[in-house]
């Protein structure tokens, strides 16, 4: 089409020597006429992209032959005959032969929130909804520096919300957070690790003996104020799901970060020991490690204490995770350019000076598509914890097949959970991929 | 000095966590103010979930009946679902404090893995379920037969041993959970499904034509299921014990939960006053709890009589016959120790 | 670092050692660190080794392996080596490991193939087909690999007819059940062993022949039909010397007998949604790769052969997929990781792989949980080392020599 403007001259008589004009001289500009019907439009889009040759022709005849097959089969079974009232499955064959789908309507509720209590379904929905604007300032750059801090909160703040409980144990903590912080700053002009050794002996202290009794005493003298606390037995569904990647992805970053420069570092045992813990959990199946949670866990921890299984199952994902997310973050490292490094060692700037203000702000921008990739992962591995009973979308199929009313249903249980996870992981790996070509304009190494 | 510190600062860390440790169930129980209860994920009749996601069935009504008796609450549970793998390690770990999940009492799970079982309150065997159009009608016709068992559990070992010693030849498929069984069997993809006789029942009843099946009439094994404690805590296992077999003398004497404030107030029978906390015997206080604690049990859930007929009996869609599982009354074996 | 901040703040050597330069000196500094590494890291592992002991001796159990010689006393449906219910635990471990590995390098083998054809396909002029690549590699990507897993066996066991209801198909060459699918067993009689002999004659001389044509072709220019010849050499005397010695080999038809049909070659169907399902969900991933690696190429490569006067085919094998291979190689062994790793899955259909018989009913049946995690973490731990030191071997050798 562009070759036909770029043919179409104009002639001006005027510029003819003598002014004489020709007769065979045109003086107008032709009109560019549309190109012919077999060069463009539909039919020439189809000739070209789907009929170009012989076997051209067969493979796209047999592919529209079997489109046309499958839509029109599902069509019947997922619209046209389907059944979205009633409340048995022996109800729903005798209404229609189609599809069941009225067990999603009726179990709904549980396959997003499991069992959790529905008066607090506000309480997930809100923190699902606050998940976006917590994110939203690390996968846009354009938007204020300042919502950082909304998104260094939002992890307290949802675990309040989904979990409840006191507010004072929040605050408590957040307070214990700060004065971390003032120990760390006072000691640090006088020693590095000293400060580092004292400031997290304090926090750690304090979560285990201070926390839950001050805590209480608070609730007990000024009285409890907060949100009806919720035990994580009652999670389940999709809610479970997106709790666990989550956590996962935030609470591995920061070990993966370490993970990462760990394994960059040229301290041979701090290596070696990053190195052995990465290569350990990225040999085994994520189920292994399921495992281990649910059977072995507590025999690693002193007689008597027990974690409930998904703060245990918590533990292992975020372990997985951060061995995945530690390689991520190395392809990070390895991107910068070495100029970078250099540059930093010229300055004069020690260590972890470099590392704070030069190396890693470029590095995680970088890897951001990857860890994206990495939530995709996690979130779609989720699904295994079904294998050790935890009632996640695919688990909670099972207390549902058992019901007398709904035995026997299966399809449309799987393409409900099938479809929820389509369109999550879909969205979130287009998400990525709109980043990483937004990332590849800028500088190349 | 650094590192002293820091083990020092571990060792404190992991002395604050065995604190709470050791602690008498019973205690453990009344402080955190519920009790945990390990059920199935799932299977019919004995648990599953109600439209409203709240656990449901035969199970679940025993922790409840202990619930009450413990707590005075019987709303006062919280369920763990557990899966054939991972119900003891709930169990030994504390994780949950007690485990009603149809399951088997064995020597092994007794004396090696350390439980304490309380009396059985199902006496089940492991039977088959065919095709009545297969024209099988004994398990010894089912040589070279494809059959589904549920793994993890104690069936998968029955069958090798049946099909051994009768010299036959089968090929196992075996599933995690009854449902999938459920969905294979009714495909044909396995010509029969061996589980617990009260299993093949259930899963029968919910079939479109519970008629073109029939359960054949051998009975490979036996296995009695009850609920179960860790072994150690006697006061505990105690209090589990005695729940069900008040349970099962409320039967026998005849009080129901609709019943039972009228006939605490009514009776003269002695052996009702007693179960009921009637007389001054305060049996309750001798396990730590208070006068009430059968009258609470029963309250909850109905007597044992009463719990298998809204879940397994012959109401239900289950339509479980009491067979072994009347009292010895009338013929069957529930036969509970008396309170005294 | 260490070595520009010695010149500039490290003290003369000349003063003795100081305990302050334990953190001060940056030459000694590294040391302290690492030190105290070390000693958090045994710390850490002597506390949970401790706590372990204590929990065992609490509740009374025993570290030993000593259940690996004791009746497994269970029945697997399909094993590669002889086994009964009577055989050890260890053996039944055994079983598990081989159909574990059955299912990894079969799965390998499919995914490749899909995967290469799907990622080609994906590029294709065809915009139907494009379109179609793109939706079966994003459909199957986007949904997590177990939901597939468990729509495959559930398609099999509720689609497919019963063994009674089933007629052969193929002429008898495929019998799809709901159980499975058989297939002829081929059965050697004698003479069997005279054609292999003519077979492994034949694929040598294939290969020295490979070696005379590119021999040939570098002195004096000619191209010969190298794949073809190379058929022929190794099929057509194999061929010749069956049908002298009279079909030496008779199919195994299956045939129903009773429940079900005997004989012939059974695949179950676990195993057939298993396989199916992880190849065909590492396949998308594969596919995805190959496209990239693809499109790395810059297409300067392509033209520049166009010009050399290459046709198209031979532009492909010689320019594009050696260097597109070098891309595509890395992550397609990575995904060769995960489907073996994935494979663990099949005890979500009854598939007893090593997960199943070891980490499922054996760890069930002992209450060995420890002993049973750690030789199963062991195996996966092996395996996956042994791939990834394949990966870095290839990677050295075809990574790009920088001048």
């Amino acid at each position: 089409m562009s070759d036909t403007d770029s043919e179409t001259q104009v002639f001006r008589p005027d510029d003819q020597i003598g002014g004489m004009s020709l007769a065979y001289v045109s003086t107008q500009t032709i009109p560019a006429s549309h190109s012919p019907v077999s060069t463009s439009g539909p039919i020439a889009w189809m000739r070209e992209k789907m009929f170009s040759s012989v076997s051209d022709t067969i493979v796209s005849l047999i592919s529209l032959a079997v489109i046309i097959l499958v839509v029109t089969s599902l069509m019947s079974w997922l619209v046209t005959n389907s059944v979205w009232t009633a409340g048995s499955l022996a109800e729903c064959r005798e209404i229609d032969t189609g599809g069941c789908f009225a067990v999603i309507v009726v179990r709904f509720s549980q396959f997003m929130f499991g069992f959790y209590p529905s008066e607090l379904y506000w309480r997930p929905i809100l923190a699902f909804a606050l998940m976006f604007v917590a994110a939203a300032p690390l996968l846009h750059d354009t938007l204020p520096r300042k919502m950082l801090f909304f998104s260094a909160a939002y992890p307290l703040l949802a675990y309040w919300l989904l979990w409840g409980g006191s507010v004072w144990g929040i605050a408590l903590f957040v307070g214990a957070l700060v004065l971390t912080f003032v120990i760390w700053q006072l000691l640090k002009g006088f020693n590095m690790a000293i400060a580092a050794i004292v400031a997290g002996l304090f926090l750690v202290l304090w979560f285990m003996f201070a926390q839950g009794s001050v805590t209480s005493f608070i609730d007990n003298t000024i009285g409890f104020v907060g949100l009806e606390s919720v035990e994580s037995s009652k999670f389940g569904g999709f809610l479970l799901t997106f709790v666990i990647g989550v956590t996962g992805i935030v609470a591995s970053l920061p070990i993966g970060i370490m993970l990462a420069l760990g394994r960059k570092s040229n301290l041979p045992i701090l290596k070696a020991l990053c190195v052995g813990f990465i290569e350990f959990i990225r040999g085994v199946p994520l189920i292994t490690l399921l495992f281990v949670a649910s059977t072995l866990l507590n025999y690693f921890l002193p007689p008597g204490t027990s974690f409930d299984i998904i703060l245990r199952v918590l533990i292992m994902v975020t372990l997985f995770a951060s061995a995945y997310m530690a390689e991520v973050i190395r392809g990070g490292l390895a991107a910068l350019p070495r100029g970078q490094y250099e540059a930093a060692d010229a300055l004069g700037l020690t260590y972890w000076q470099a590392t704070q203000k030069i190396v890693l702000p470029q590095a995680l921008k970088i890897s951001i598509p990857g860890i994206v990739n990495t939530f995709i992962g996690l979130f779609k591995d989720t699904t295994l914890v079904s294998i050790i009973g935890l009632l996640d979308p695919i688990g909670i199929m099972q207390p549902i097949r058992s019901d007398s009313n709904w035995n026997g249903i299966v399809w449309e249980l799987y393409l409900f959970v099938g479809l929820i996870f389509f369109i999550t992981c879909f969205t979130m790996s287009r998400y990525s991929m709109y980043f990483e070509r937004k990332l590849d304009t800028g500088h190349r190494s | 000095m650094k590192t002293k510190l820091l083990t020092l600062a571990l060792g404190t860390a992991a002395l604050a966590f065995s604190a709470t440790a050791n602690a008498a169930t019973l205690d453990d129980v009344k402080a955190k103010d519920f009790l945990q209860c390990g059920v199935s994920t799932g299977f019919p009749g004995f648990a599953f979930t109600d439209d409203n996601g709240d656990w449901q069935g035969f199970d679940p009504a025993f922790c409840r009946a202990v619930a009450a008796a413990v707590l005075g609450d019987a709303s006062k549970v919280k369920f763990t679902p557990t899966t054939g793998k991972t119900r003891f390690t709930a169990l030994a770990s504390g994780e949950i404090d007690m485990l009603a999940r149809n399951t088997t009492e064995t020597f092994s799970r007794d004396v090696d893995l350390k439980f304490t079982f309380a009396p059985v309150n199902y006496y089940d065997g492991q039977g088959f379920m065919v095709r009545k159009d297969l024209g099988v009608d004994s398990a010894l016709g089912l040589s070279s037969a494809t059959i589904c068992i549920q793994t993890g559990t104690t069936t998968e070992l029955n069958l090798a041993d049946y099909f051994r010693a009768n010299n036959m030849s089968y090929e196992p498929v075996p599933v995690e959970t009854n449902a999938e069984a459920q969905e294979k069997y009714l495909a044909n993809a396995c010509d029969a499904y061996t589980t617990d006789a009260s299993g093949l029942s259930a899963t029968r009843s919910a079939f479109e034509n519970p008629d073109d099946h029939i359960v054949l009439p051998e009975i490979i094994s036996k296995e009695p299921l009850g609920p179960l404690v860790r072994q150690g805590d006697d006061q505990w296992a105690d209090i589990v014990k005695w729940t069900i077999l008040a349970l099962i003398t409320a039967e026998e004497v005849g009080v129901t939960a609709g019943n039972a404030d009228q006939m605490k107030a009514d009776s003269t029978d002695p052996n009702i006053q007693r179960l009921l906390g009637a007389t001054e015997d305060n049996y309750g206080a001798m396990f730590g709890l208070d006068n009430d604690w059968a009258l609470r049990a029963i309250k909850a859930g109905g007597n044992y009589g009463e719990i298998f007929a809204r879940y397994l009996g012959t109401e239900t869609p289950l339509g479980i016959e009491r067979g072994v599982n009347a009292l010895w009354t009338d013929g069957g074996l529930m036969y509970a120790a008396p309170i005294r | 670092m260490t070595t520009a901040t010695q010149i500039v703040d490290g003290p003369v050597d000349s003063g003795g050692f100081r305990l302050s330069q334990l953190i001060y000196d940056s030459r000694y500094r590294s040391y302290t660190i690492q030190v105290i590494a070390m000693v958090l890291f045994m710390v850490a592992v002597g506390w949970l080794v401790d706590n372990v002991i204590d929990n065992f001796r609490d509740l009374g159990k025993e570290f030993s392996f000593g259940f690996l010689f004791q009746p497994a006393s269970y029945d697997i449906n399909q094993t590669l080596i002889d086994y009964n219910s009577q055989s050890p635990h260890w053996r039944a471990a055994v079983v598990g490991i081989l159909n574990t590995l059955l299912i990894a390098v079969l799965g390998c083998i499919l995914a490749t193939f899909l995967g290469v054809a799907i990622g080609v396909a994906r590029l294709s002029k065809n915009w139907l087909i494009a379109k179609l690549m793109t939706i079966y590699i994003e459909g199957f990507r986007n949904v997590p690999v177990l939901l597939w897993i468990l729509l495959f066996s559930t398609a099999f066991s509720a689609l497919l007819p019963s063994p009674r209801q089933t007629e052969p198909m193929l002429a008898g060459f495929l019998t799809a059940t709901n159980r499975g699918f058989y297939v002829p067993a081929t059965i050697w009689s004698e003479g069997a062993g005279l054609l292999a002999i003519l077979f492994l004659v034949s694929l040598v001389a294939a290969w020295i022949f490979g070696r005379w044509a590119t021999a040939r072709q570098e002195a004096t220019g000619e191209i010969l039909p190298i794949f073809r010849i190379r058929l022929a050499i190794i099929f057509l005397p194999v061929l010749a010397l069956f049908f002298l010695l009279g079909s030496p080999m008779t199919l195994d038809f299956p045939e129903l007998k009773g429940f079900n049909y005997q004989g012939g070659l059974y695949i179950r169907s676990s195993f057939m949604a298993l396989w199916l399902a992880l190849s065909l969900y590492t396949a998308a991933f594969i596919a995805e790769n190959v496209r990239a690696g693809i499109q790395a190429i810059s297409k300067g490569q392509t033209e520049a052969a166009y010009s050399l006067g290459l046709p198209p085919k031979r532009t492909m094998n010689l320019v594009i997929l050696p260097q597109a291979l070098r891309i595509i190689i890395p992550p397609l062994i990575s995904q060769y990781l995960n489907l073996t790793k994935n494979s663990s899955l099949a005890i979500a259909v009854g598939y007893m792989d090593v997960t199943g018989t070891l980490g499922g009913i054996t760890l069930n049946q002992t209450g060995k949980e420890m002993e049973c995690l750690i030789l199963l973490m062991g195996f996966y731990l092996t395996i996956s080392l042994l791939i990834s030191g394949v990966m870095n071997l290839y990677n050295n050798a075809v990574s790009l020599k920088e001048r």
